[in-house]
């Protein structure tokens, strides 16, 4: 017999306490805010902002201020090391200007210089990238259209399962990509063509009163800043596979909000009569103990990817969790409560009385 | 749907996808060759080592060439019919010019070019101060494209062609957007030499030197150009090779073109040289230009560089030259490659070059292994103490789930990346979802009193919509990553959709036919979940 650590009948009023994780929420954005605009920034890798990253590994290991000694050399110009994983044996030498292009020339050159200040701990280039600047600008460009078009996707179709008004998620679909459209051709950058473009989704959201839609796309946002807040805190180079980890994210953090937003969904057909908050405040708390299980396998997966995956997957996993843990608080707080701030579920409720889209039975109604 | 059908269709799948799942097990694949399918999941270059490149090709600079070119075959056509055109010269990469200098002949050449040339477009001509008429032509928008394209399928002709020569197991190249060839080469020793064999333009051209003229003069005749010497002296190494100038004839004698076969060989010192077997042609060309230049030096240009510039003390037949320029055996190998596949025909520039070594992606895939395998250990042991019998019927799920999507990318021949990896590792996480989401439901209706086989119904229907909601927005986000990506992104996109769409397949489907049997037969004490 299997037991339940989360008792069934938990009532545990989490809107009631929502202004403690609101005030929580801000207070990790705005410190990853102050982090990327005075602290350390956001720091893009080469694949993004071009460049070299070289890994070395030592038969032996060294300490890294001789190994920053022996490559002070004009033949490297702007070079700085990295230790990387465990041991003292690998580090990472990044050179920040893709100036330095040709890479086999690079590759003798370093292999040369730890040859001259190592003469008996021989060392072996694991691994080189060179990322040229015209590729990196591609890439952030499609990254952050990427990044867009899933949340844009997202909004589509929470609106239309969840409050079956495909029509109206459809012209926002249709004027949002066609707005994208125009917008390549002006001389706007990529990063504010996409935060223009997401706040006027959220605007259209909101004057179309698609308020399931709005409480989730607010919800992810919230996740995909706070992670790269807590990243840029952190110090975590922003390379391919982090950017492939935060649209997982985006993916992912709703998961849990799409559970709660079913159950609310069954309650408040079940029950109208109650109010909002109480409705969701239940929601939550009957979704609890799956929520907290599914992130918990989750978590456990992508920790122990996290501590055994190695070097190369480390920033990955490490985003990872946070965005799996911020993700299953968001769903409890921010795009519940965004829904009780909205207060209007009028619309779906009256919609309910049509029963236009579930067949008898499919709920337990018959 | 009959549970007896629900049953034989699972059954059915599993053996189907054992079968798809186990070429790519090392050891078993390998025995089993014959009867099993033949493909199977291939390793990323991330993984087994190998250079990832991102190759430009500079096809506005191939355009400008044809042009140049057009602009000499409209001055020799002219002259054929007795009309002198002067000064034929490309401007800013996209315009020729050209002059005529006596305007009576204006409707002959308008006449001729429209029949020789409907390429160009040829703007209404501007007289000069002399009675001369300047004239002004592009390639038309067509042309330009049939240009571009034409390169750019000509510098993946070729650079397939020196990867074959150089001898890569397995190569990939392809065509991407925005001219860019992709080329990944798995298990390469020296990524070094492989860059340098296909980034070399290798444009070869034999020009007749002018030892007259003094190559440090400022103003040169005309038909003459200055190019870089590279002196060598045997016995030093390449970066010592110390550069001079020397003027030579500004148009080729003989190009690349002609040059049928390439060798590399050793004369008697031992030193390494390239031999040239010409065509027929560039036989009797050559043999042509050096009976006529006894005495003089003829200068051997590769990429614009001068390497050695012979004196001619003979004419040569036979259809052989040598180019010799102190090269070590690997250098000579090489050229002779490159001079064998074919010059390029724009210059290609490496726009991101990526170099995983062996051993890098050995740890690789045993560090991910080992993730995976912990991380699965802890959740199945997890849900079998959390939900007892019903826990240990998830953790088969969740095997099975894993098989599906091993079969799914060896039906495929998908590539396995470490980001792959991860989305494996993220599956096993996220695949246990399914079966909480069902199980708590179902616990949920015990409670309410249900029967077994009632709360099993109940629990699968309702969880059912939820699931699919739920994982549908991961899909999404999937298919943007998979559209977005590059190779080891799309590796973790087609992990991560593939094991979400096994685990609703497996949790819906599978397990309630289980489920809805194990319920009927369980008599009173009921199921453990």
């Amino acid at each position: 017999m299997g037991f339940a650590f989360i008792k069934h009948d938990t009532h545990i009023d989490f809107i009631g306490k929502r202004h403690w994780a609101y005030g929580l929420s801000i207070l990790i954005l705005l410190a990853g805010l102050a982090s990327v605009l005075w602290g350390n920034g956001l720091r893009l890798g080469i694949d993004f902002a071009g460049g070299v990253i070289v890994q070395v590994q030592f038969a032996q290991p060294v300490e890294d201020e001789a190994l920053k000694k022996s490559l002070n050399v004009p033949e490297l110009p702007g070079i700085s090391t990295q230790r990387f994983g465990e041991g003292g044996r690998d580090y990472l030498l990044r050179f920040s200007s893709s100036e330095t292009g040709d890479a086999s020339l690079l590759r003798t050159n370093v292999l040369k210089a730890l040859a001259q200040a190592f003469p008996d701990n021989p060392a072996e280039i694991q691994r080189l990238e060179v990322v040229g600047p015209k590729v990196g600008d591609d890439l952030t460009n499609k990254a952050l259209s990427a990044l867009y078009y899933a949340v844009l996707l997202i909004a589509v179709y929470i609106s239309g399962r969840f409050e079956q008004r495909w029509m109206a998620a459809a012209i926002m679909a249709a004027a949002l990509w066609g707005g994208m459209y125009l917008f390549s051709f002006t001389p706007v950058s990529m990063g504010w063509q996409v935060l223009i473009a997401l706040a006027i989704t959220l605007m259209v959201c909101f004057v179309l009163k698609l308020n399931f839609a709005l409480g989730a796309v607010v919800g992810l946002l919230h996740d995909v800043f706070i992670t790269l807040g807590l990243l840029s805190i952190l110090d975590v180079e922003i390379d391919l596979n982090v950017m492939a980890a935060i649209l997982t994210i985006v993916g992912y953090s709703l998961n849990d909000t799409i559970i709660v937003y079913d159950r609310l969904r069954e309650n408040l057909r079940a029950r109208p009569e109650l109010d909002l908050a109480s409705l969701i405040n239940r929601s939550v708390n009957q979704t609890l103990s799956r929520t907290i299980l599914t992130s918990g396998t989750t978590f456990v997966a992508t920790l122990s990817l996290f501590l055994l995956g190695g070097g190369v997957i480390h920033d990955f996993a490490l985003t990872m969790l946070i965005g799996v843990v911020v993700g299953t608080a968001s769903s409890i707080y921010v795009s519940s409560a965004i829904l009780l701030a909205l207060g209007d579920t009028d619309f779906y409720v009256r919609a309910q009385e049509k029963e236009k889209y579930e067949r008898p039975g499919e709920h337990g109604i018959v | 749907m009959g549970l007896r059908w629900r049953l034989g269709i699972s059954v059915l799948v599993f053996l189907l996808c054992l079968v798809y799942a186990l070429p790519s097990i090392p050891g078993i694949g390998t025995a089993l060759e014959r009867i099993l399918p033949a493909s199977r999941i291939n390793l990323g270059l991330d993984l087994k080592g190998g250079i990832h490149l991102t190759l430009g090709v500079d096809v506005a600079k191939a355009v400008s060439n044809a042009l140049a070119l057009a602009g000499q075959d409209v001055r020799r056509l002219a002259q054929d019919e007795k009309i002198v055109v002067l000064r034929p010269r490309v401007v800013g990469g996209t315009t020729l010019e050209f002059v005529l200098p006596r305007a009576e002949n204006e409707a002959k050449l308008q006449e001729l070019l429209a029949r020789h040339f409907p390429q160009l477009d040829v703007e209404a001509p501007q007289r000069g101060d002399a009675g001369q008429l300047r004239y002004v032509a592009h390639f038309t928008s067509d042309e330009v494209s049939r240009l571009e394209n034409m390169a750019l399928d000509q510098a993946l002709r070729t650079i397939r062609n020196r990867i074959d020569q150089f001898g890569v197991a397995e190569p990939d190249i392809r065509k991407q957007a925005d001219n860019r060839i992709q080329v990944q080469l798995p298990g390469i020793s020296d990524p070094r030499r492989a860059v340098q064999i296909i980034g070399q333009t290798a444009h070869l051209e034999f020009h007749l030197v002018r030892d007259d003229v003094d190559p440090g003069k400022a103003v040169l005749p005309s038909g003459v150009v200055v190019l870089p010497l590279l002196e060598s002296s045997p016995g030093q190494k390449d970066d010592a090779k110390k550069e001079g100038r020397i003027a030579v004839e500004k148009d080729a004698m003989l190009t690349g073109e002609d040059v049928a076969d390439a060798r590399p060989a050793f004369d008697q010192m031992n030193q390494a040289y390239v031999t040239l077997n010409f065509n027929a042609r560039g036989g009797r060309i050559f043999e042509r230009v050096t009976g006529e230049n006894v005495g003089r030096r003829m200068a051997i240009v590769l990429d614009g560089k001068v390497y050695s510039a012979p004196v001619i003390r003979e004419r040569i037949g036979g259809g052989r030259a040598s180019i010799s320029g102190n090269f070590t055996t690997a250098e000579a190998q090489d050229l002779a490659i490159v001079l064998r596949a074919g010059s390029l025909p724009a210059p290609v520039s490496v726009l991101e070059e990526r170099s995983v070594g062996p051993s890098l992606g050995q740890e690789s895939i045993d560090s991910g292994v080992r993730a995976a395998l912990v991380g699965a250990a802890l959740v199945i042991i997890f849900m079998a103490i959390y939900y007892g019998v019903s826990g240990i019927i998830a953790d088969l799920m969740l095997c099975f789930t894993m098989l599906i999507v091993m079969a799914g990318m060896g039906a495929f021949g998908a590539t396995l990346t470490l980001p792959g990896i991860a989305g494996i590792v993220l599956t096993i996480g996220m695949a246990v979802d399914a079966n909480v989401l069902i199980y708590e439901r179902i616990r949920e209706e015990l409670r309410h009193g249900l029967t077994p086989l009632a709360a099993v119904k109940a629990g699968f229907d309702r969880a059912a919509i939820s699931i699919t909601d739920s994982n549908l927005t991961t899909i999404i986000a999937t298919v943007v990553l998979y559209q977005f990506g590059t190779g080891p992104i799309r590796g973790f996109a087609v992990t991560l959709s593939l094991g979400i769409i096994a685990s609703m397949f497996t949790a819906i489907f599978v397990s309630r036919a289980i489920f809805e049997e194990w319920a009927r037969h369980c008599g009173p004490k009921g199921i453990s979940i």
